[in-house]
Parts: C-alpha cells; structure tokens; sequence
C-alpha cells in the first residue's frame, strides 16, 4: 500500500496508478423480494492483476451474488465496480456481455459441460461470442486443452469423462476466450480430494502466467490454498488474516 | 492511460458478436442434438406442407387433365350456324355460301376452314347395285356434304387415297370418302381398284378413307361427298355449318369477322360461336377440388406450427442452464432469441422441404396412377420450404422471447 503514496519518480507513468483489476466501493445488491434480501452490504474490496483470492463463507451467505455481480451477471443496486477501469454501472448489457466475452471466464462446480458435443467443441465454445473465425478458436482449443492436461481427451464426450477431467475441459473453455479475470464458483465442490488438488496445482499453473483468479469455496483446505482471503458473512466482506497457515503466502502485501 | 480507457470503452461498446458461421453451426447443433425430437417436431409441418403442395398439385393436374382437350381443340375453333336454326338448306333469304374457303382463309388469324351439310334422307348405302333383301352389304349412314377444306378444318387425318379438291367439287365428280369405321363394315380395305359405293341409287367412286376428325367424330362413320355433288344429286344447297379452325389467341377476333365474311349483306342472320375461355373452366373445375383440401391442408399447418412451438418451448426450459451458460461467456439476449428462433425456423424449412418433396411425389404418382400429365405451378415446390421456414419462425417467436428474457444468474443455477 506504501507504495501507492510514495514519489513518482521510478513510476513510469506517473499520471495515474494502472488500474486494479477489481476495484468495488461500497457495493450493496438487495433482491426486491418480500422481505428484502440484501445480499452484499457495503462491500469493499480491490484485487490487482496477478492475485489468488479465495471466498470463503457459509452456503447463504452472499458469496454467490458477489461473484455474479464481479462477473457482470449482476448489477449492484448501490455503489461502484471498476473492472480495469471501466465502471460496469455505466455499461449497456451490450458492452457488459463484450467485457464478459473478453475478459471474464467461469468455472462452475458442476462444469456446465454441453453433454452433446466433444471436449473440444466444448471448449471452442468458449469463445464463440468474441467473433473469432472458426479455425483460430480450434486452434485456441487445442491449446488449452493441451494446457490443462486433457487433450489426448479432445474428442471425448462430457460423460466420458472423469470428474476431473471435466474440470478440466471446463477450465480449458475458460482459458480459450483468452480472459484476464477467472471467477470459480466451488471449482472442486464435486470433485474427491486427489482431483482438487490437481486442479489448484493447474490454478497455480496459471497464476504463474499472469491470470487473476478470484475463487469461491466452502472448503477451508482449498482456501488455504490461495494467496488471500476473504470472507463473506451475511452480506458483509472481511479480509481473513494472511497468516492461517504456512501455505499461505502473502503476495499482496508486496 | 485516458486516451487507453477511451479506447477500451470503445472497444467494449462494440457488444460480443456471434459470426454468422457459428450461428449457423450453432443452430444446427441445437436442432439435432435430440435428432428424433426434431424429426417428430417437424411431423406436423411435413404434413401440413405435403398435404398443401399435393392439394395444388394434383387439382391442378385433374383441372388441367379435364381442359387440355378443350384447350387444344375448342381454343381454335369457331364454328358459324345460320341464325335461329341449325339447318341452312331451303331458308330464303341471305344465309351461308358453299365457298367459304375463299371467304375466310384470307383472314387472317385462320387456319383452315370448311362447310358440313347433313345429306337429308339419302337412302341405303351399299358397295353392290343390288338391293340385297338381307341387308348385308347396305348400311342406313349418315351422308355428310362438305366443301373442300374441311378435311383440315376438323382435323380429319386420310388413311388411305386422298381427300377431294376445288376441282372435284367444281366437276361435281361423283368421288366419295368414307369413314374408317364404315369402310371396314362394308369391306372397303383397298381403293386401287376404285371401289364403287351406292348412295341410294347415285353410284360414287371411293377415292379415299378418312380414320380420324378430331372435331367431327361423326365422320369416321359417315360417307362425305363433295358439296357440289350434293347440291345436284341430292339438293343440298346450302351448308349448315362452317367450321373454322383458327391460330390459338384469334378465335375472339375470327367470331367476330366470319359472319361478315360469310353473309356481307346480313351478317346478323349468321352466328357464331367461339370457345369458352378455357381459364375460366379451369379455374371452376379447381375450385371445386381445392377448398376442401386446403383448408385441410392449412389446418395441418397450424397444428404443426403449434407442436414446434410447444417443443421449443420445452427446449427451451431444458436448456436454461445452456442459456446461463451462454450468457456467462458473452451471449446478449439477442443472441439467445436469435439461436431458438433460428433452430425453430430451422426445423421448420426441412418440415417444408419434406413435405414438399412428398407433395411433389403424391402429386406424380397420382397422376402416374390415372394416367395423367402432372401439372405443378413451379413456385409451389419452392414456396413450401420458404413457408415452411416462416412457420418455424412464427412458432419459435415466444420460446425465444421467453429464453432470452432469462436472467443469466438464475438461469446458470440449473445444470445442463
């Protein structure tokens, strides 16, 4: 944080600060049910680029609604979300979906794999809405594929596949659209303990080429895993501290 | 860093597209993902098509079957009477000439032309000059006098020698020409050897065989004898009737100016008679067919239209989590109205290509079966498909509405 405030002689560019990649300010969503619902209450929270957050808190508790209004699913019905600097309060449902096309990808626990069509389809599907010409999204596919581990599975059909190996596919179709962002709602919720933890070694992979990944989970062990954590309870967001083990490593406070 | 962020919003207003391609895969995939779904689905516009395109069809075909001899013949025939009665002979007065085809062959628009006289009472016709008690070789016929050009006039086909000329007619050389039909009963086969026949007591050389008189059946059982002999032999003086066939298109006009033609004094004391039009018949015989059957047919449509409505609609609740999901990476709501009603329409241009395949076939077979020249409009097979499509459309219209006005949260939480 220091950092921010200090001289601007070794910024480069010393005008304005890059962006966070998530930047909420007092963000509030209430559902117009009767009683009212108020899912996220006077949230705060700013994620750079490059960062492994975990989500933590009990089924309920709002996790969900703060992951969809992250993902420009959902709309807060108060305060501001900056996604790289675009204020997602003034983007048309045109321009949201563009940014979900081009910078979002969703990794869900139960996959959202298309049960009719191949690993491969799956994945290209991924990138349908970005208007990318047929060929070069086969090509993204295969690479993905190849990148998650999966893909001597590319003509497999969903049911075919293992639980992991479905995770995979479904990570695959995430990293095909090219995202900067990577938003897991319970990523290893349905998976057994060897697959989850080949799919955070696969999470680490892909921090180390720069992704930023913000995850949900109920599972403590798997929160450990990431690099920063918070949780949320009754709609209200709180930093966890750094230190609840060894395994975590503090990246945000360089 | 401004002047990026401008760039970036930019860039973003541009909305996710979907390439025309992928839509078209996209669509595709959908529809045939539950292959035996669609082909159910698509029953009902396959039936409702077949059944419309066979209903035109074949009406068309049995219209056009019931007029095609009117057309070829009746079209381009005229054929002049004496006004008020049928016979012409013994009337005073103006009234049809023998030598009508000087009169009329320089109009233009006809064809050919000719005069026909019924010979009135002209005794037994025998091939013998003995009156054989048995009657064996004697036959009571028709005699019919005729100008020269008739032959042509009623499209009469020779099957043997030759038809009378002017020359004939204005020796009023006693030559006879015999219909096919009697030639055989009283054992005419040959006219080499100038077979002689008996027209009462007139003794007349056969010079020819007549097999065929498309507008004159009569005559393949009738004697035809040269007006002019008629006139002398038997005092026929004046034809009945003058038969013109005239160019397809003229015989409106040729009605017109045949009676002036013919009776330039009295015009009014001739008449004469064009065909109907042959549209006109047409168009009753295929109304009568048609109604019924395209109501059926229409019916069939609309219950098609509704079970690919219905069945979108189902898709369309099964596939909640896939809309989620396609929302999640970028779909706007256009693009999920445009994918169900791109695969309702979908299945709604193969119901009509196939059913209009099956119209096609029920239509050449039933023709086929009856013998018949199949008649098709050639729009109709190329219409179905398109009507076909805009059932599709028209059905698929609410599922889509319904399908992209989900909320991409609540649909994400059913599973696929």
């Amino acid at each position: 944080m220091t950092q921010l405030i200090e001289p601007p002689q070794v910024d480069p560019q010393p005008a304005e600060p890059p962006p966070a990649l998530i930047e909420l300010v007092d963000v509030s969503r209430t559902f117009d049910s009767s009683p009212p619902v108020r899912a996220l209450r006077h949230v705060d929270l700013r994620v750079e680029r490059g960062e492994y957050v975990g989500v933590v808190g009990p089924s309920g508790s709002g996790k969900s609604t703060f992951l969809n209004v992250v993902g420009l699913l959902d709309r807060p019905t108060a305060g501001s979300y900056l996604l790289d600097g675009d204020d997602a309060a003034g983007l048309s449902e045109r321009e949201r979906a563009a940014l979900r096309a081009a910078r979002i990808g969703f990794i869900f626990q139960s996959f959202h794999l298309l049960p009719q069509r191949s690993a491969l389809e799956n994945v290209m599907f991924g990138a349908l809405y970005q208007g990318v010409p047929r060929r070069r999204r086969r090509q993204r596919a295969l690479e993905s594929l190849e990148r998650v581990g999966v893909a001597d599975r590319a003509s497999f059909r969903p049911s075919r596949l293992s639980g992991g190996e479905r995770q995979r596919v479904a990570i695959a179709r995430a990293l095909s659209a090219e995202p900067s962002l990577l938003l897991c709602d319970e990523p290893t919720g349905n998976l057994d303990t060897a697959n989850t933890a080949s799919i955070l070694e696969l999470f680490d992979l892909l921090l180390s080429d720069g992704l930023t990944i913000v995850m949900i989970t109920h599972d403590l062990d798997v929160a450990r895993h990431t690099h920063r954590r918070v949780s949320i309870i009754d709609g209200r967001l709180t930093e966890m501290p750094a230190a609840v083990d060894a395994m975590g490593s503090p990246t945000w406070s360089t | 860093m401004i002047g990026t962020r401008l760039f970036r919003r930019r860039r973003a207003r541009r909305g996710s597209r979907l390439r025309l391609g992928d839509l078209i895969d996209e669509i595709l995939a959908g529809a045939l993902a539950r292959p035996a779904r669609a082909v159910l689905t698509t029953l009902g516009t396959v039936l409702g098509l077949a059944s419309l395109v066979a209903t035109l069809g074949i009406s068309r075909t049995a219209g056009n079957q019931i007029v095609e001899r009117f057309d070829e013949l009746s079209a381009t025939q005229v054929v002049v009477r004496s006004a008020g009665s049928g016979g012409g002979q013994g009337r005073s007065g103006p009234a049809l000439p023998w030598s009508v085809e000087a009169r009329l062959d320089r109009l233009n628009g006809v064809v050919a032309s000719g005069a026909i006289a019924d010979v009135p009472n002209p005794g037994q016709v025998r091939t013998v000059p003995v009156i054989d008690p048995t009657g064996e070789n004697s036959r009571t016929v028709p005699v019919v006098a005729a100008s020269s050009g008739v032959l042509d006039a009623v499209r009469g086909h020779i099957a043997a020698g030759r038809w009378f000329d002017d020359g004939h007619v204005s020796r009023a050389d006693p030559v006879a020409i015999v219909g096919a039909d009697l030639a055989a009963e009283l054992g005419i086969t040959r006219l080499d050897l100038q077979p002689g026949l008996f027209i009462g007591e007139q003794l007349f050389t056969v010079i020819g065989i007549v097999d065929e008189a498309l507008r004159d059946r009569g005559f393949v059982g009738s004697v035809i004898i040269p007006s002019s002999v008629a006139a002398e032999r038997f005092g026929v003086n004046r034809p009945e009737r003058v038969v013109i066939e005239v160019d397809l298109g003229a015989a409106d006009l040729i009605a017109l100016q045949a009676p002036v033609a013919l009776s330039p004094n009295a015009p009014e004391n001739v008449s004469a008679a064009a065909p109907r039009t042959s549209s006109a018949s047409r168009d009753a015989v295929e109304s009568d067919v048609n109604s019924l059957f395209l109501l059926l047919g229409l019916v069939s449509l609309a219950v098609g239209a509704i079970g690919i409505a219905n069945v979108t609609l189902v898709t369309v609740m099964e596939r909640t989590g896939e809309i989620g999901l396609r929302r999640a990476i970028g779909a706007q709501r256009r693009h999920i109205a445009v994918q169900f009603l791109g695969e309702s329409a979908a299945m709604g241009l193969v119901g009509g290509i196939v059913g209009s395949s099956i119209g096609v076939v029920a239509v050449v077979g039933v023709s086929a079966a009856r013998d018949w020249t199949p008649v098709l409009e050639p729009w109709l097979p190329l219409a179905a498909p398109i009507a076909g499509a805009m059932v599709g459309l028209v059905a698929g219209l609410y599922p889509a509405l319904r399908a992209a006005r989900m909320e991409p949260v609540e649909a994400l939480r059913s599973s696929l």
